[in-house]
């Protein structure tokens, strides 16, 4: 890597290493949903210097997202999300390979979309789409981070191919619905981007193969009580 | 009698006045038994811990339990 690489770069030493930096630019990390949740990932994700990133969102910026989502702004109300992602991380990081797809992800052109990619973050918000994702990502034999967010409650855990991932927070595909409780409670700023950086986090130490990762074992916490617990799910 | 403690998450913490709070439950009450005293239907608890592991709801409850209800979160 050329020396302005590691300029860029100066302040994460030696929290990471020159190797684990180089190793972060040779990864490729998909983010699916670029919402509360996803653009938050996306902005720490090019901070940490991921080198490839993948990013998919059918969906445009509405009203409703300038409460909470990092890449609305009044000026992007109907503007596609996952090019506003792009741009943002183009702005960031020039050297990044950055690629977006405006597309809504489903079971046809999932795996298609994180195939290449080393690890994929779901930042989806309905829990159907998050067991397709499961599927895909099994398929293409690479692990998942996973958050989600309702109010101020929130949760990552992290999946690899073969676990049985969602099925130990939801239920059965058939029994869980397609929404949780943020149909009535919303999603708050705050606490998107909290788990947002949870769930970089957990990114970096998967693709780093460092750390206590969250593999069967699912971080939950509560803002309203400062309630932080790690659970075991198997 | 065991006496447990009880965490409800989000949600859930409209069953009860306390959403952390130390209770008394008759001997072989198991998780089903303390949802049902709680009044919280089944299809709003996601996830079951006992004692930072997760458990199903036929799990019985002894002395010193910890138990968390967390509700289903799907938002991003």
């Amino acid at each position: 890597m050329n020396k302005s690489f590691h300029a860029r770069y100066d302040r994460n030493f030696d929290t990471f290493s020159r190797q684990d930096q180089d190793r972060l630019a040779g990864s490729s990390v998909a983010i699916a949903g670029l919402g509360g949740l996803g653009g938050g990932v996306c902005e720490m994700l090019a901070r940490a210097g991921i080198g490839r990133l993948i990013l998919i969102d059918g969906d445009s910026f509405d009203i409703t997202n300038l409460n909470r989502q990092i890449l609305c702004r009044e000026d992007l109300i109907g503007f596609p999300k996952a090019k506003a992602a792009y741009e943002r991380v183009k702005l960031i990081n020039s050297d990044i390979k950055a690629e977006y797809e405006i597309e809504y992800l489903d079971e046809n052109n999932l795996y298609d979309r994180i195939r290449q990619a080393d690890l994929v973050m779901d930042c989806l918000d309905t829990i159907d789409m998050r067991f397709m994702l499961q599927d895909a990502a099994k398929k293409a034999d690479i692990p998942i981070v996973s958050g989600a967010i309702a109010g101020v409650t929130g949760q990552v855990f992290v999946i690899f191919p073969g676990d049985k991932g969602y099925e130990l927070i939801y239920g059965t595909r058939a029994s869980a619905g397609s929404r949780g409780i943020e149909t009535r409670t919303g999603n708050i700023s705050y606490c998107a981007l909290f788990v947002a950086a949870l769930q970089a986090s957990e990114c970096v130490k998967v693709l780093l193969q460092r750390g206590n990762i969250l593999r069967n074992r699912i971080l939950v916490a509560e803002l309203w009580t400062n309630t932080f617990e790690i659970m075991d799910l198997v | 009698m065991p006496r447990i403690n009880l965490k409800l998450f989000a949600t859930l913490s409209s069953y009860s006045s306390d959403d952390n709070e130390c209770i008394q439950v008759q001997d072989g009450t198991d998780i089903g038994q303390l949802l049902r005293d709680f009044g919280i239907p089944p299809d709003r608890v996601a996830l079951i811990f006992v004692n930072g592991v997760r458990k199903d709801t036929g799990y019985c409850l002894k002395d010193g339990d910890r138990i968390g209800l967390f509700p289903p979160v799907g938002g991003g």
